[in-house]
């Protein structure tokens, strides 16, 4: 079978010269052109499959050229607990986490303009220790609405998360409480609140910021949860729907106001705010 | 279910009752024998309950003799009616509230319904709570509101039911709801966990102006099952997730996560029912003056702050 490996590992070593400028959908499997998949904002164009952005990108799209500005850019987490696990030091892969994404905090949070209008903004990066919900976190979204509440503007949140940080205990649970209380503000200041769920948004961000949009909008295809799936099929042990905790699912039941290509997203969102009269 | 770091205690005692019997069928008197033992059985409880590592008060926090909501009702309300149903879709059973008299102060309580038995928790799902118990909690926290009578919520779940119903009528929709509305409820909230702080599930009714734990109660982010099957990758590493979590009363009070500890009797609830609930009473009731001498503004004022300084962190703060 010699001859056979062989064709393997030419095939092999001429795939990952294809790789360089192919990319292949994590979902229909179509080869695409890397270029061709990043002008496309990551989305597939065979299948319209949303794959994960980083917060940069998400910010290029949805907020106008040089109008952002970052608000507690220098937040980053802090190691309360001194925790440590089976592989080493929250501390430790906090520096890591940094320095890979080159990012402060799983959130970028500041103001600035969409189509001319002044808005207050948070965008999730799951990258960032899965987009978890730490204190850093809490703490530059809560401020980010109390930025709105004070400047009377809208405020769009766009999430990406597993859920709240373990490695940060209860105060990570807190944050949750936090965020809400946060946004109870702009409510009861009649500001409007947008929220935009990509994929993931699990755990403790969906069952608190991410859920209490005045319009609740998500990305095609993105896993939307409470509890997961896992652990769902552990608890009732028995097969779940194949589209279930999905933005079309979460549609369905009543939880999401409509589902927005990525590209359309900034549009959409500016077409709504247009109906905000106050 | 005995637990293991308590078999020392069970020895003592079982060599009481051996000489209880004992004294009874030979008619010989033992009882300084008797009493030297209890003395003995005593001072190896408080020592043993002194020295708890986290993991051991989290199995103290799930005993199944520890006093659960219905056994607290009668110890320390002069009466309960109860309120049923979400308006919506039913009435979870797994989470219960109505009007109380706690002295003569009304109040609308609110709780986690975990039972005793096989049969009471299949009725009440093991205090997991769907989501139309979290929207039954949040129509009652309105009636309170309305009623203008302070909330007394009681946590005690291992967290918010993870099933396919649960999530299809909006699990995390609902415990956001309440996240946001209990932030903005113009009367008095005091929330205590009387044994397992599970996540979303206990947060779901647990924002407070006062935040009290029994001492031997926890209160986490995650289970440390889960936390140690995601981090250490085995839930066989659960004990060292609990210290890591920093899920005891102590650990949470220097946190400044909750107020104040309530002190439960040496050896915890479960020997002492009626002590448990008296020092409740007592807290509850000290707390309840406090808050209610505050104007609304005032109240919700501190509420606001309250939460803001969880996990306040200045920029420039980090590593």
């Amino acid at each position: 079978m010699a001859w056979f490996k062989k064709t393997e590992t030419e095939n092999r070593i001429s795939g990952e010269l294809k790789l360089d400028i192919w990319t292949r959908c994590p979902s229909c499997e179509s080869h695409i052109y890397k270029e061709e998949w990043h002008n496309n904002l990551n989305v597939c164009p065979k299948c319209n499959y949303h794959d994960r952005i980083s917060c940069i990108q998400r910010l290029n799209l949805l907020v106008d050229k040089n109008t952002y500005v970052e608000l507690n850019p220098d937040i980053t987490p802090i190691d309360i607990l001194h925790f440590k696990d089976g592989k080493g030091n929250y501390k430790d892969k906090i520096k890591e986490t940094i320095r890979k994404t080159n990012l402060n905090e799983s959130v970028i949070t500041g103001y600035g303009q969409m189509n001319g209008k002044k808005v207050a903004i948070a965008i999730m990066d799951f990258r960032f220790l899965g987009g978890s919900l730490g204190s850093g976190t809490g703490q530059k979204i809560f401020m980010a609405a109390n930025y709105a509440v004070e400047h009377h503007l809208p405020y769009i949140v766009i999430s990406a998360s597993g859920g709240a940080r373990m490695q940060e205990g209860m105060l990570s649970l807190m944050q949750m409480a936090k965020t809400c209380a946060g946004i109870a503000q702009l409510k009861k200041k009649n500001l409007p609140y947008i929220s935009i769920l990509t994929d993931p948004t699990s755990g403790g961000v969906s069952a608190s910021y991410a859920m209490i949009g005045d319009v609740n909008m998500a990305e095609p295809g993105a896993l939307i949860a409470f509890a997961g799936r896992r652990v769902i099929e552990q608890t009732i042990k028995q097969k779940l729907p194949d589209n279930f905790q999905t933005a079309e699912y979460l549609r369905e039941h009543g939880f999401i106001d409509m589902i927005i290509n990525r590209k359309d997203m900034k549009k959409r969102i500016c077409e709504i705010l247009e109906f905000y009269q106050r | 279910m005995d637990l293991e770091f308590e078999k020392p205690i069970k020895e003592i005692e079982n060599k009481i009752t051996e000489l209880k019997e004992l004294s009874i069928k030979s008619k010989v008197n033992f009882t300084s024998e008797i009493t030297e033992l209890e003395k003995r059985c005593q001072k190896q409880i408080e020592e043993i309950y002194s020295n708890l590592t986290s993991w051991q008060i989290l199995q103290i926090a799930r005993h199944p003799k520890r006093p659960v909501l219905q056994d607290y009702i009668p110890l320390i309300f002069n009466n309960f009616i109860e309120l049923h149903g979400d308006r919506v879709y039913g009435d979870d059973r797994a989470l219960i509230g109505g009007f109380a008299t706690l002295d003569h102060q009304k109040l609308m309580l609110i709780g986690h319904n975990k039972g005793k038995t096989v049969e009471e928790n299949v009725e009440r799902n093991f205090g997991m709570a769907k989501p139309e118990g979290y929207r039954k909690a949040l129509r009652l926290m309105k009636i309170a509101e309305k009623f203008n009578i302070p909330i007394v919520t009681f946590i005690d779940t291992q967290g918010a039911y993870p099933g396919l119903e649960a999530e299809k009528r909006g699990q995390a929709e609902a415990i956001a709801s309440n996240l946001t509305e209990m932030a903005q409820i113009e009367v008095p909230i005091i929330t205590l966990v009387t044994g397992e702080g599970g996540s979303g599930g206990a947060i779901g009714i647990g924002v407070g102006d006062v935040i009290l734990m029994l001492s031997f109660s926890i209160y986490s982010v995650i289970s440390p099952e889960g936390c140690a099957s995601i981090l250490w990758r085995d839930a066989k590493f659960a004990p060292d997730a609990a210290e890591a979590l920093q899920i005891t009363a102590p650990a949470l009070l220097k946190l400044k996560v909750i107020n104040e500890i309530v002190k439960e009797p040496i050896g915890s609830a479960h020997r002492n029912y009626g002590e448990t609930a008296l020092n409740i009473k007592k807290c509850l009731i000290k707390y309840l003056q406090i808050l209610k001498s505050q104007p609304v503004k005032k109240l919700l004022r501190r509420r606001f702050e309250l939460y803001a300084q969880m996990g306040n962190i200045k920029s420039k703060q980090g590593l």
